[in-house]
């Protein structure tokens, strides 16, 4: 995700100081990694070297000077043209996960059971999600769907995976 | 920490054969009271035929169901047709509802079956189509209903009769992603607050989701996945 541009869409609706805009975040987006504070304040420095936000307002504190930022016009047009382009599509292939396969068949260990384990720790993580779907916000069902989705087609892999573990065996040691 | 509560159902070193090919060459499995357990493994592995010989439609070449602690097979037929009448529910793909009937008078066949009375059978039917959010089906026939509502009636219907299990094999099978989570969850919540074990027959990992763990099925043998995790 672009941190970048996504605190630069925070601030369309209004200055904030950086403490508020990671609040903003942390509530919307960061629900498994909260923003931390030095990335907020190294990120807001390049956006202003950059012309995409300026500083409102300065409020003296008991700390450090409290910065107020406001988006900028090119700004605007950044999130713009950045909200119109499409992600690229990543076939997503789990180097890490057939590596491993791969080199348990080439020693000889039970791939087959590496492939029951993963596939066990995928549902776990999908049962997770499930009850935490049930509780929650529509926002909440949205972003865990989309990692619901994800995982789903993880644990596919898997059981293909699994169902051409011999075809796959006698390739890798030919 | 609690004490896992006593079996339901406990299968052991089930095999079946349809002819030649084996269906189930060693299956075993254990439901406890109140669990969600999610049968899963490839189209032909063997799954329909486990969920049909634990619930004793079918009678497995060998090995052994205990239901209870009882031998399922050493019950008579009828033994076995009044055990799925009163302690089994069942949920389809297809909902299989009786289509001359209304759906409240679909839910309420298991009450009527089991001897209850007509008005009371169908008033303890219409607060089960109140839970499962389809009050107002009552009086549609099952041909006049979408395929989500069928299925939350045939959730309705399985759950009416207070089994202590019931099976459902794909029930949502044949649902979109959103009715079928629907169901899923009604299903699941409705088991939880009554105490009933599901044995849920799936191919869809998001299905599956929903259970408390997970039975794979692969050529006729099972593997409990806790023990892979």
């Amino acid at each position: 995700m672009s941190i970048g541009h996504t605190l630069l869409g925070l601030l369309e609706s209004g200055p904030r100081h950086g403490y508020d805009l990671k609040r903003a975040f942390d509530e919307r987006f960061g629900h498994d990694r909260p923003l931390a504070y030095g990335q907020v304040y190294s990120t807001m420095a390049r956006l202003l070297k950059n012309g995409l936000v300026e500083v409102d307002g300065i409020e003296p504190g008991g700390g450090p000077e409290r910065k107020r930022y406001a988006i900028t016009d090119a700004g605007v047009t950044d999130v713009e043209s950045w909200l119109a382009q499409p992600e690229k599509p990543e076939p997503y292939l789990q180097t890490t996960l057939y590596t491993k396969v791969v080199l348990a068949l080439l020693t000889g260990r039970p791939a087959a059971d590496l492939l029951d384990s993963q596939r066990a720790e995928h549902l776990r993580l999908m049962r997770e999600l499930t009850r935490r779907k049930s509780g929650g916000d529509l926002a909440d069902q949205l972003i865990c769907d989309h990692a619901l989705f994800h995982l789903e087609a993880d644990l596919r892999w898997l059981e293909l995976t699994a169902a051409r573990l011999d075809q796959l065996a006698a390739e890798v040691t030919r | 920490m609690t004490a896992a509560p006593e079996p339901l159902l406990v299968a052991t070193d089930l095999r079946k054969a349809y002819g030649p090919t084996p269906a189930l060459d060693g299956a075993e499995l254990t439901v406890r009271a109140g669990e969600v357990v999610a049968v899963m493994g490839p189209s032909g592995s063997g799954k329909s035929t486990l969920l049909h010989c634990l619930a004793g439609i079918v009678t497995p070449d060998s090995g052994d169901v205990r239901y209870r602690g009882q031998q399922m097979s050493l019950m008579s037929d009828g033994e076995r047709s009044a055990l799925r009448r009163t302690d089994f529910g069942f949920v389809f793909q297809f909902g299989q509802l009786v289509p001359e009937l209304t759906c409240l008078e679909n839910v309420a066949m298991p009450l009527r079956l089991a001897g209850r009375r007509r008005k009371d059978a169908e008033a303890l039917a219409a607060t089960w189509l109140e839970r499962l959010e389809v009050t107002d089906l009552a009086g549609k026939r099952p041909g006049e209903v979408s395929g989500g509502q069928g299925q939350r009636v045939a959730v309705a219907r399985a759950l009416v009769g207070a089994p202590r299990v019931v099976f459902a094999d794909e029930p949502t099978g044949a649902l979109d992603s959103l009715n079928g989570e629907r169901v899923m969850r009604l299903l699941t919540d409705a088991a939880h607050d009554t105490g009933a074990a599901v044995v849920l027959v799936t191919h869809e990992p998001r299905v599956a989701a929903y259970s408390d763990r997970e039975i794979v099925v692969r050529d006729g043998k099972s593997r409990d996945m806790e023990r892979a995790a």
